[in-house]
């Protein structure tokens, strides 16, 4: 490849022809810092571990003749009224989704360098990842407690169900709880001008939403395969 | 992309509004008691969306190289084989318990609710 075409290519996004350029330029292919590259192939790993626990998961839920718990009682909740079916996951689902909101907006403040904001707006994130985590160990206190579901057993129905609801879950809540202590320390070293030192490059703040986000895109997943199907 | 991702406000706050009416609808499925295949159809229709917009826009994959696009969003599709292969074996142990236990025999218990 001669340097004209490549020069003329810089800044907009090549096609087909383009992949076989970035690949055999003998550099950088994927045009974005390392950090960034790193933390998508590091979400790919993940993306198969989430994988294997809903195939697993779709395996003995195929597999079991015992009947599978309905998700839409099994987490209804009662408010004084009628129990309204599988509100607190609906509620979980929209404070996600906010938080995903806040996310995307620091990772934009951080790019305009108005740290005061990127910081607000990662702790609000930070605070509502919290908040679900929270919800979630109501969610599994009631079962483990009122319900009396175990891994091992299931007054309700098949004994899979318990199994797979707290690894699959569990997991994803592991990743909630690392993702708000990972936001918390970029957040603080945004306030404390750590990055202004390191030539004010705020490409972190995307890095750490890319994380974020992930967490948020699993648990699409899960609230459509497991909650709702 | 030198400086990086940087695309106007108005496109986030679209696409956050745009998450919470499909979260709204894909609430609304069950709570409507929609059921068999449209259910199905419509949690696996608005998960989808909902997937593509948050890789699309708040993780930027829309703007990044098409190198980096197949490299990240190429390898999960290997995880289909990995649904066809399981669902198969599933169906077939399934089959296969029936045959050698019988139907299930399972009682549930009256869940306890807690006032």
């Amino acid at each position: 490849m001669s340097e004209a075409v490549l020069d003329s290519e810089a800044g907009s996004v090549p096609a087909t022809s383009g992949v076989v350029e970035d690949w055999s330029r003998d550099k950088q292919v994927f045009g974005v810092p390392w950090g960034k590259a790193m933390m998508w192939i590091f979400l790919v790993s993940d993306t198969f571990i989430f994988s294997c626990f809903l195939v697993g998961y779709m395996s003995v839920r195929i597999s079991t003749t015992d009947p599978w718990p309905i998700p839409s009682e099994v987490f209804a909740l009662s408010f004084g009224g009628d129990p309204i079916p599988l509100v607190l996951i609906a509620i979980m689902t929209f404070i996600l989704i906010t938080s995903s909101g806040t996310m995307a907006l620091a990772v934009n403040m951080g790019y305009r360098k108005d740290r005061k904001k990127t910081f607000w707006l990662m702790v609000s994130t930070a605070a509502l990842g919290a908040s679900f985590v929270g919800m979630q160990a109501f969610e599994w206190s009631k079962l483990i407690i009122d319900e009396g579901v175990r891994p091992w057993v299931n007054p309700m129905g098949a004994t899979q169900f318990g199994s797979s609801f707290f690894m699959i879950t569990g997991f994803h809540g592991l990743h909630v709880s690392a993702g708000v202590i990972y936001l918390l320390v970029i957040a603080f070293r945004v306030k404390n001008g750590f990055y202004e030192r390191r030539g004010g490059n705020y490409e972190i703040v995307e890095i750490t939403g890319l994380y974020w986000h992930f967490v948020d895109l699993v648990w699409v997943f899960i609230f459509a395969f497991f909650y709702l199907w | 992309m030198a400086e990086g991702q940087q695309h106007p406000l108005k496109i986030y706050l679209w696409i956050w509004l745009l998450l919470f009416i499909i979260s709204f609808f894909s609430y609304m499925v069950d709570y409507m008691q929609v059921q068999g295949m449209l259910r199905w159809t419509l949690i696996l229709i608005f998960m989808l969306v909902k997937a593509g917009l948050i890789i699309g826009i708040f993780m930027h994959m829309k703007w990044e190289r098409l190198a980096l696009k197949m490299a990240i969003l190429g390898p999960p599709v290997a995880i289909l084989v990995l649904i066809a292969l399981m669902s198969m074996e599933g169906g077939y142990i399934e089959g296969s318990r029936l045959e050698h236990y019988g139907e299930s025999t399972f009682v549930p218990e009256a869940v306890p609710h807690h006032e």
